[in-house]
């Protein structure tokens, strides 16, 4: 028989095909679980996959996540696949799209940029998508060394 | 596009147009620049300059700038006496100086500094140099000089010589340059060659930059050499600083062979790179870019100020 590791949610968000061990920061960067909430989150990871050998997966109940906030994570889960459930059933599916500016998830790698000081701003990235995904911090306008590890 | 109001914080933001626009203005005020006619377009104006490291010639050039025009200056050229140092942050010095001033000049050595300084100033703020990163009005009296020596920028052959890896003028230079369709060599040893990112950017826009090590390969079809300071720190091991900056280094010698219409340009202060010896010859056109400095800031200053030359 076939173990169930996540059981399946009534109401809310799966997120699945998140790149393997990338879970914890889609979390981060989603800023779940809000507080006073007490809506079960349930995170896998490194669990098997035939399309992706291995991937990480995310179960959000009560929650639908708008496209807006989908986008955010597509940085560093590109090939992830959002499913909004109803009642146990599929409500939509969506892909997620990356967009052409960040706002506040990144942190730029340059040590000497004003947005590592102490300073009221938001960072802010441009997207740059050409073979690879770049970011360029709108500040000191230097390419972000790591998007992952500027990320965590 | 009207400049009234407007922040210089990169060459980016400047189209070809603006950019022209403020190389005919500086043209035009330069009688005033050197003095020769009265002006007070901007009495009654004050600028702040905040410079929070020092930089005694873009500073003296934006005062001149402010002074010849009528204008008066108040700031300061060292963060020791400041609130800075209290801990104040850039955003709240900002917001002060906005208040007592109708243009603001800022110098910082952090990187963004300035297109921060700008979302919190409602006046507007020109950046002098902040970090590592942009400089604008360095790369606007650049071309100036080019236009006003060499005659135009478009198709001339330009090479960037020296530090092209950390320069911060050159990055914006070669930006600049591109937009105008000059024909670009970047003339470095491999360590210091323009960051890949640098040269993408510039082939974007159509240039097809040529990239050399050696300084001859150039001296004969250049219209403009533009040197840059090579920086000891640089370089782990000195002795290879030292045959970097023997190789690098432009002589009366070296310079046989050029065009007689041939400028040298830097951004000053000069150390080595250019022996003395080429101060008196034609060529040298480095001292007359300080100079270049004091019309072109004049130019930006009464345009943000929505005063007409």
């Amino acid at each position: 028989m076939k173990e169930m590791k996540i059981t399946p949610i009534r109401n809310g968000t799966v997120i699945d095909h998140i790149e393997p061990g990338m879970a914890m920061k889609v979390v981060r960067i989603l800023g779940i679980p809000e507080p006073d909430t007490h809506s079960t989150i349930s995170i896998a990871m490194f669990v098997r996959s035939k399309k992706m050998g291995e991937k990480d997966l995310l179960k959000i109940e009560d929650r639908e996540l708008r496209q807006e906030e989908v986008n955010k994570i597509s940085l560093i889960a590109p090939n992830a696949t959002i499913i909004i459930i109803k009642d146990y059933n599929v409500k939509k599916k969506m892909r997620v799209s990356i967009p052409e500016v960040v706002r506040g998830i990144a942190r730029c790698s340059n040590p000497n940029c004003i947005t590592n000081k102490d300073e009221p701003l938001e960072t802010e990235f441009k997207v740059e998508n050409g073979k690879d995904i770049k970011l360029r911090c709108l500040y000191c306008e230097r390419y972000v060394a790591d998007i992952v590890e500027s990320i965590a | 596009m009207s400049f009234k109001g407007r922040h210089v914080v990169s060459i980016r933001d400047f189209s070809r147009k603006d950019i022209e626009q403020i190389l005919s203005r500086a043209n035009k005020l330069l009688p005033i620049a050197k003095g020769e006619k009265a002006s007070d377009i901007l009495r009654n104006k004050i600028m702040a300059t905040l410079f929070f490291e020092p930089s005694t010639r873009t500073r003296l050039s934006f005062e001149s700038a402010m002074l010849r025009m009528g204008g008066r200056t108040l700031g300061f050229s060292d963060p020791g006496g400041t609130s800075a140092k209290k801990g104040e942050t850039l955003a709240d010095t900002i917001r002060m100086a906005a208040a007592y001033s109708d243009v603001i000049v800022l110098r910082h050595p952090q990187e963004g500094a300035a297109k921060l300084a700008s979302e919190f100033s409602d006046v507007p703020v020109i950046n002098a140099g902040d970090g590592a990163g942009q400089h604008p009005t360095q790369t606007l009296l650049d071309l100036f000089t080019i236009k006003k020596e060499v005659g135009k920028i478009d198709g001339k052959n330009i090479a960037l010589v020296g530090d092209l890896k950390y320069g911060r003028t050159v990055h914006s230079l070669a930006y600049a340059l591109s937009t105008f369709k000059a024909k670009l060599t970047f003339v470095a040893p491999p360590t210091l060659q323009m960051p890949e990112e640098m040269v993408a950017t510039v082939k974007e826009m159509g240039t097809k930059p040529k990239l050399v090590n050696r300084i001859e390969d150039v001296i004969k079809t250049a219209d403009v050499i533009y040197v840059t300071r090579i920086q000891k720190e640089r370089f782990p091991d000195p002795d290879e600083y030292k045959k970097v900056a023997r190789v690098y280094r432009i002589t009366p010698a070296m310079l046989k062979g050029a065009k007689e219409t041939m400028r040298i340009m830097h951004p000053l202060p000069r150390v080595k790179e250019i022996s003395p010896e080429v101060d008196e010859m034609k060529h040298a056109a480095y001292f007359k870019q300080a100079f270049y400095g004091v019309p072109t800031r004049m130019a930006l200053l009464s345009a943000v100020l929505g005063v007409n030359s």
